[in-house]
């Protein structure tokens, strides 16, 4: 149908009306049109919609042409029931016999005996002429149609046709155009004579049906690397709960600091104590909480032995550093450094930014004579490759370090301003006791994995980042993790 | 940390000089406290209760100031000013003395008192001159001294009264409830402590207070020589002793569990007020008897002198100070120091109870100095770097897991007994490690298995389209008598498949995945063997085997289980023991 329009349009230019030209076609009209908006869609032609109004046979007339007129089909009754009364022929034909009787009266095919009534043929055969012409008229023949109208049989009706041009695309011939190379087009070399359908580049691909590795964790990846290429060396923290004692006694904090509260601390009710610490070095920091010595004066307070065998969830991973420095100073010293990131776990109420849960990332350096400079130093080497060049700090309490620098930040996402970190010198009464020589000094800095994760994703609500809460489609879309550094 | 409120004006007035919030806040940042908030009552009380309840209030600007845990003698404006002032070198640290240095009035320990509340110590501020504001900050600063250093009272308690209406000698001592009767502070009659507490114990700000007390056989009370109740402590003083904007001269008394903290906090009561005193920075002292009958001057106003070495300071920092430009900087501080060659001598004031080694004394050079002046230094030592070889292989795995189509999640390690178990069908095997005080109810245990944190992942994600395939690699908690502290961590992976039907072959699949990747084959190295664990689905679920031991289960999981978790569709679930598993990888 496509191939005989556009050849049509080849030869004319020009179709003028659709409709007589599928009837030309001997083909349905509509069967035309899908081929007409198929080859517009394209621009292989233009079609012009039009309505005229034209002669059709109504239902009576196709009635007509399907059972004959009702005056021949009154007349072959008759013919076959010689002596019918008028009665009889309007109950068997009913609608029909009535129309046709009076019809075949008219053309005198049949007569009504006066006396008896009874109806006879008055001819031998008649010709359906009505039919005839009905018939002619739908073969598009000549026929006086006059008569037909006003018998009702023929009417005007609306019917809808194209003018049919060339369009800008036009061509002698189509091809569908495929979507796919296919194997068979490669194989039979078709692909050579295929037109391939247009790409829509406004749409999104296909989405890969692989994994995703969770945000914070491609964060922590980013930080390790850091901290590995910075020569530092990973701590064991497999251990959420460890003794008070190492979370608490061992960095020098006393026993009634705020921070022992069970508002703040994860108590462990079974099972409640450890003995996971030695009894010559429980003694040392016993002595150091309770006296002092090396050049301290101590907390001057009564130790208990009991709240320091209380099994916490570890509050910081600085508990797992104080195991470390120990076994070090046991091992005999050599400079050293570790860092962590690994959960720590606080009993606070739960907020958009308060989790009883979260990520600490802690470096630690031993060394024989470092300070406070070098902490700076290595602290700024940290932040600049984690993109922030811009840092300085603030003087802070923190109970084990001393002197104690909370870290600031001006935060090239935010654009501002804002704490990034804590950090500080061990105290003497926390590496002493240990064995660790006098001339060690141990640096330490910490902060949290969640917060810059939440910076680098511009995540507000931490609960949208940590937790059985959060949306797989999040995981799904979540970007590469990498700091932007000025190298 | 501890934040301290003051009025703006007040505290311009008292340093003497006036500065933008800017630049306060910059000071703040320098010495080492924080310009938390600049807001006034009105402010404070619209933000809470809206603007209804805010009007009409006063709108004075009042700056709210972190400052550290350690520094009682900054939780009140004049402890404050006073040390910024000298900081800002408009002033010199005060030297306290006692006036006169003998003391004339006794105060008696009996031994009553030390099985309940064994320490008490005292003194008298002679001459004072309160201010509606200076009386209101006296009053802040003992309930501030009651929260902090004094862990609500629990180790340290603080009465004040008005001298002139009570007369020694006074005794401390302790009584059965039924003993003591006396007419306590805003009280219109006596009562015996038995009334008090059964009153108290009805108020919501107290009854913390006797909380501390009422298990004690004997409560501790503090009597002047006629009898007079002075206070109850750690609950209510007296009414009798009441102290009022016309107090002229106060005594201070503090019981305590903690005789450090007692005096420190006495100490700091004093710095604080002995200024408002007719002969500045002088306070009256008592002779505090104990039950074994030995004498002591209260307060003990007991400056230390701490030898510091220039070349420790230097190390300690990274400066390269002379002992003399050291000594400048501690002035700064409110620690006074001279030099004596490469020591430097420091006499730390009493209110610098923070003082205990010489790094502390270091630490107020770096703060004086600049810590943003010290020139940075990376240390000199080389290490070389190592990764703990557990956490390295996880992360290879993880990223095999991901790549064989699994989301990666991370849930939390603290759930409840009933998401561990209850909800798994599975019977509580007391391996479970419990927590006595969490805030939030569900956090009851560390898990012992990661499925319910993927279970309530999937629960929380019923929008994303089927199938869903998520996993995680993380550390499980279990009880474990051969550790020093009697649990260990065990690091699990798990993961699951969930899509209208369960497709065990799934996680079948990642399994000989995951063993394929650690240089395991089938059926050599692991196999799987028929198991009825009640998460999953009878018939359809096996544990998996590696050389003899059991480092796994999968299958599907139970419709019950489905319910528990509020899930619609099927799920398939594969668990690893990974670190059982890591032991036995040969590659």
């Amino acid at each position: 149908m496509e191939e005989a329009l556009l050849s049509e349009l080849v030869a004319h230019d020009e179709i003028t009306n659709s409709f007589e030209f599928a009837q030309h076609l001997n083909k349905s009209h509509q069967e035309l049109a899908s081929a007409i908006s198929s080859l517009s869609m394209d621009e292989f032609i233009i079609a012009e919609h039009r309505e005229q109004l034209v002669p059709e046979l109504t239902d009576k007339g196709k009635e007509f042409v399907r059972e004959g007129s009702p005056e021949v089909i009154v007349y072959n009754y008759v013919l076959n029931n010689p002596g019918v009364s008028q009665a009889q022929i309007q109950t068997t034909l009913g609608e029909v016999g009535k129309f046709g009787f009076s019809q075949a009266m008219k053309n005198k095919w049949i007569g009504i005996d006066k006396e008896t009534k009874l109806v006879n043929v008055t001819v031998d055969h008649v010709d359906d002429t009505v039919k005839l012409q009905l018939e002619a008229f739908q073969r598009n023949e000549e026929v006086k149609i006059d008569e037909l109208r006003k018998r009702k049989l023929i009417d005007n009706v609306k019917r809808s046709y194209f003018v049919i041009r060339k369009g800008p695309n036009f061509a002698p011939h189509r091809q569908k155009p495929e979507a796919e190379l296919t194997y068979d087009m490669v194989r039979t070399g078709n692909w050579k004579t295929t037109t391939f359908k247009e790409y829509n580049f406004n749409a999104k691909g296909k989405y890969p049906a692989g994994g995703h590795l969770h945000p914070l964790l491609k964060v922590r990846a980013q930080v390790r690397n850091i901290l590995l290429d910075m020569g530092f060396e990973e701590m064991p923290t497999n251990t959420f709960v460890v003794s008070s004692f190492w979370n608490f006694d061992a960095l020098f904090q006393p026993q009634a600091h705020p921070a022992r509260d069970a508002h703040d601390t994860f108590f462990i009710k079974s099972p409640e104590f450890a003995n996971d610490f030695e009894d010559d070095y429980r003694q040392r920091v016993q002595e150091v909480h309770e006296r002092g010595g090396y050049e301290s004066i101590g907390f001057r307070y009564k130790w208990s032995i009991d709240d320091a065998r209380k099994n916490v969830l570890r509050t910081h991973t600085t508990a797992n550093s104080s195991k470390m420095l120990y076994k070090l100073a046991q091992n005999g010293f050599k400079p050293k450094k570790y860092f962590s990131i690994d959960r720590v776990f606080r009993n606070e109420t739960l907020d958009a930014t308060h989790l009883a849960e979260f990520h600490q990332i802690e470096g630690v350096v031993a060394d024989r004579n470092i300070g406070l400079a070098d902490l700076i130093g290595i602290i700024a080497e940290f932040f600049r490759r984690m993109g922030i060049t811009d840092i300085k700090f603030k003087p802070a309490y923190n109970p084990y370090t001393e002197p104690s620098m909370e870290i600031f930040g001006y935060h090239p996402i935010l654009k501002k301003w804002t704490e990034i970190g804590n950090s500080g010198v061990f105290r003497p009464e926390m590496l002493r006791p240990m064995g660790l020589p006098e001339d060690v000094n141990v640096l330490g800095w910490g902060l949290s994995l969640e917060r810059p994760t939440m910076i680098q994703y511009s995540i507000g609500n931490i609960r949208d980042l940590f937790g059985s809460k959060l949306e797989l489609s999040g995981i799904q879309s979540n970007p590469i993790c990498r700091f932007k550094t000025d190298e | 940390m501890p934040t301290v409120t003051v009025a703006r004006e007040d505290l311009y007035r008292e340093l003497g000089v006036t500065m933008t919030d800017q630049e306060f806040e910059d000071l703040c940042f320098e010495y080492g406290i924080e310009l938390d908030d600049i807001t006034s009552e009105k402010e404070i009380v619209r933000k809470e209760k809206g603007e209804e309840a805010a009007r009409g209030l006063d709108e004075t600007i009042l700056y709210k100031i972190e400052v550290a845990a350690n520094r009682y003698d900054l939780l009140c404006l004049e402890g404050l000013a006073q040390s910024l002032r000298v900081f800002l070198g408009r002033d010199e640290t005060p030297l306290f003395r006692l006036l006169p240095t003998i003391p004339t009035e006794v105060a008696t320990i009996t031994s009553a008192t030390q099985g309940v509340r064994p320490y008490f110590v005292c003194a008298i501020l002679r001459n004072l001159h309160f201010t509606p504001t200076s009386y209101k900050s006296f009053i802040d600063l003992q309930d501030k001294l009651h929260q902090n250093i004094g862990r609500k009272r629990t180790l340290v308690a603080i009465g004040t009264h008005d001298y002139d209406t009570i007369r020694g000698p006074f005794t401390y001592t302790a009584k059965e409830t039924s003993e003591i009767k006396f007419k306590a502070l805003n009280q219109t009659e006596e009562y015996t402590a038995e009334q008090l507490f059964e009153i108290y114990r009805k108020d919501n700000r107290m009854k913390k207070y006797v909380a501390i007390i009422e298990n004690s056989p004997v409560t501790p009370i503090i009597y002047d020589s006629q009898g007079i109740v002075l206070s109850m402590p750690p609950i209510i003083n007296g009414d009798h002793s009441k102290i009022t904007l016309n107090t002229k001269n106060v005594f201070i008394d503090i019981t305590a569990c903690d005789l450090t903290k007692a005096h420190v906090t006495l100490h700091t009561i004093i710095a604080a007020f002995s200024q408002y005193c007719t002969e500045k920075f002088t306070v009256e002292p008592v002779k505090v008897i104990d039950p074994e009958g030995r004498e002591h001057v209260c307060p003990r106003m007991d400056e230390r002198d701490v030898e510091v070495d220039i070349n420790y300071v230097n190390k300690l920092i990274g400066t390269n100070l002379s002992p003399d430009k050291a000594c400048t900087l501690l002035n700064k501080m409110s620690l006074r120091s001279t030099e004596e060659g490469n020591k430097i001598k420091v006499r730390v004031p009493i209110t610098r109870s923070d003082i205990l080694h010489p790094c502390d004394i270091a630490e107020d050079v770096g703060i004086a100095y600049g810590y943003n002046n010290i020139e940075k230094r990376v240390p000199q030592v080389t290490t070389i770097a190592k990764q703990q070889p557990l956490n390295h292989l996880s992360d290879l795995l993880r990223a095999e897991v991901a790549q064989a189509g699994f989301i990666e999640v991370l849930t939390f390690a603290l759930v409840s007994f009933e998401e561990n178990y209850d909800k798994l069908r599975r019977e509580r095997d007391g391996l479970a490690v419990e927590i006595s005080n969490p805030k939030t109810f569900e956090f009851q245990i560390p898990r012992t298995t990661l499925l319910p944190g993927l279970l309530k992942t999937l629960s929380s994600n019923k929008k994303f389209p089927l199938p869903i395939k998520i996993f995680e690699l993380s550390d499980a908690v279990v009880k474990d008598e051969n550790a020093g502290n009697g649990t260990r961590n065990v690091r699990m992976l798990s993961a699951l498949h969930s899509n209208t039907s369960a497709g065990f072959e799934v996680v079948h699949g990642l399994l000989d995945i995951v063993m394929e990747k650690l240089g395991f084959s089938f059926p050599g190295d692991y196999h799987l063997v028929p198991c009825e664990d009640p998460t999953f689905f009878p018939g359809r679920q096996a544990q998996i085997f590696s050389h003899g031991k059991k480092v796994g289960i999968m299958g599907i999981i139970h419709p019950e289980v489905l319910k528990n978790f509020e899930l619609k569709y099927p799920v398939s679930a594969l668990e690893i023991d990974f670190e059982l598993l890591s032991t036995l990888i040969r590659i």
